[in-house]
């Protein structure tokens, strides 16, 4: 019999630790299935985050470490200055690289590092049980934010690919959501084309995926879905913002 | 080999880069960015990354990623910048990576100013990051042996896989003198760090590299380790320089350029008759602890100077246990200390023994 689907070789045997419909699972496969259909298993570094996602290096079958909480691009730069050939990758939510690793995000992308970053927005913090976010929505709900987020309290939800897209150093930069099968497909595309700005020697590539988080946002999965599609991107529109790698 | 006029920055840049080190990463801070000038100009020359970076926090976390491959990798910087590197230093001791630091020392606390100052020794000696970790520390007196600890730095870095800080401060940053270097030595005689460091799983599993454990007997377990390579490197890696301690019945203990001044504060004090010695501790930490308790036996009084408000004289208590009096002079807000004051501050002591 001829096997048609299977577990991507990237992607260690582990059992994920995400809740249920939570998108990092989505995510991890779509990016182990780029690094196998790259063949670059071999010389891939991972660097993992702080938050929800601080084992990903446990999940990818490839040499990784967990940087600080926001640094995980200066740890991937000094990796990948070490080693040019390598290919370096990290992987972030919006509390790591948004709030507390932003100058780290913003002079990466203006170094034009060859790195990929693989942003997953929630618009909250995950482990440390569902607060503001920078990419908190304008009225949403968090534990930081009981009576919801305020422009006058809080300030607005932070555009980062927007504010990237100015950048002269980001080779590839795209926001896109997995919500539908279509979304899925589409997302795997776009960070296969940052993976390939990095390995051309574009420059710097990012993909911001919308994500959910049933658990802090207090919504059934399918609840979480679709408040996804009503109100994330409206604010976070999917869209193309950078692409220097072309077809 | 000829002797080289240098300046202190110059002579440990070109030294590092002696020693293998082709990594560098430093945001520019008074009075040691001649260190990242050297470097800019230098490692390229080499075939080496240098990289100013958007900040010490940066920094210290390219330096992680760097050691993370196993490449001799180093930062400078100065008091407040040491002071913002500090998480990212107790994640390097955490993940056990080599990794050398040279923090050249100013006036503090806060901005302080930008003259030499040894107010740093609490946050590099005793771990100004979180967590039970130990850095080694050498504290160069002159800048010959600037030179020499550099390359030593690298090599203890690589021995016991643990960050290793050159403690210096503004004086030693800033002055010159003549030094003779060392050989350029050939990367490939480097240790070559392939069982552990991160280069791509190419014919073998996955390397991992982290400094936490969600699991408490676990996490005890990695910080037991920990402290087993601390012993380790206290038995095997104290490091000091006597001056005159043969039947001296003083002894003046400081380190850097404390204990340089304090040479010929002895010699004045010799030349009156007066029996003193130095003690000058090389490893701030492990702490030259054994050879001071031994010499602490011989001596009436132990008198300690430094340029801060007494940071390493807990340390010499510590090691002395009490059998002797310790009494302690020292300066603040970027002073040097004299050998007249410090000559004088010492004679009002010993008029009460």
């Amino acid at each position: 019999m001829e096997v048609i689907f299977k577990r991507p070789k990237a992607l260690s045997d582990r059992e994920f630790t995400y809740c249920p419909g939570c998108h990092h699972g989505i995510i991890h496969r779509l990016i182990a299935e780029v690094i196998d259909e790259l063949d670059i298993q071999e010389k891939t570094i991972m660097v993992a985050p702080v938050g929800c996602s601080v084992f990903a290096y446990e999940f990818f079958e490839v040499d990784g470490t967990v940087a600080p909480h926001g640094r995980a691009l200066a740890v991937a730069t000094g990796i990948k200055r070490a080693l040019p050939d390598r290919i370096v990758f990290t992987y972030q939510g919006d509390g790591d690289l948004a709030a507390i690793g932003i100058a780290e995000t913003i002079h990466a992308a203006n170094r034009g590092e060859k790195l990929t970053t693989i942003f997953v927005n929630n618009a909250v913090y995950g482990m440390t049980g569902g607060q503001m976010a920078p990419t908190t929505l304008l009225g949403q709900k968090t534990t930081t934010t009981p009576y919801g987020r305020t422009a006058a309290n809080d300030g607005y939800p932070l555009h980062v690919s927007e504010a990237l897209s100015t950048i002269g150093g980001v080779a590839y930069l795209e926001r896109t959501t997995v919500s539908t099968t279509k979304d899925i497909l589409n997302t795997k595309k776009a960070i296969k084309k940052a993976f390939l700005a990095q390995i051309k020697g574009l420059g710097f590539g990012m993909v911001e995926v919308l994500s959910t988080c049933p658990t802090n946002w207090g919504m059934s999965p399918v609840e979480a879905q679709n408040w996804l599609l009503e109100n994330m991107v409206k604010e976070f529109p999917p869209k193309v913002f950078v692409d220097k790698v072309g077809d | 080999m000829k002797k080289l006029m240098m300046k202190g920055n110059e002579a440990i840049a070109e030294s590092a880069i002696r020693a293998g080190c082709r990594l560098y990463f430093a945001y520019p801070i008074t009075p040691q960015s001649e260190i990242a000038e050297y470097m800019a100009r230098r490692l390229p020359e080499v075939g080496g990354v240098f990289l100013q970076t958007e900040s010490e926090i940066a920094t210290v976390n390219m330096v992680y990623g760097a050691a993370c491959t196993g490449k001799r990798a180093m930062t400078s910087t100065s008091s407040p910048g040491f002071s913002l590197m500090q998480e990212g230093i107790s994640y390097i001791a955490g993940a056990e990576l080599p990794c050398v630091f040279v923090d050249v020392v100013r006036g503090g606390p806060g901005l302080g100013n930008i003259q030499p100052s040894q107010g740093d020794y609490f946050q590099a000696v005793k771990g100004g990051g979180h967590g039970d970790y130990r850095l080694i520390v050498l504290a160069p007196s002159t800048l010959q042996e600037a030179v020499d600890l550099t390359q030593l730095a690298f090599d203890l870095a690589d021995r016991y896989r643990n960050p290793v800080l050159i403690l210096a401060d503004g004086m030693i940053g800033q002055m010159m003198e003549p030094v003779e270097l060392l050989k350029m030595r050939d990367l490939s005689t480097l240790p070559d760090h392939s069982d552990w460091a991160l280069r791509g799983a190419r014919n073998r599993e996955p390397h991992r590299i982290a400094a936490f454990n969600i699991d408490p007997v676990g996490l005890e377990r990695m910080n037991k380790r920990l402290q087993e390579k601390y012993r380790l490197i206290e038995a095997s890696e104290q490091r000091w320089e006597e001056y005159k301690v043969d039947g001296a019945e003083y002894l003046m203990v400081g380190y850097g350029t404390m204990g340089r001044i304090l040479k010929s504060v002895v010699d004045s004090l010799r030349e009156e008759g007066i029996p003193v010695g130095l003690f000058r501790p090389v490893t701030l930490w492990p702490f030259p602890k054994k050879r001071l308790k031994e010499l602490a036996e011989k001596v009436k009084l132990i008198f300690v100077v430094e340029m801060s408000s007494g940071q390493m004289v807990e340390d010499v208590q510590i090691s002395v246990e009490g059998k002797v009096p310790v009494h302690f002079y020292g300066r603040m807000g970027g002073f040097v200390p004299t050998p007249e004051e410090i000559l004088s501050a010492f004679k009002e002591v010993r008029k009460w023994k």
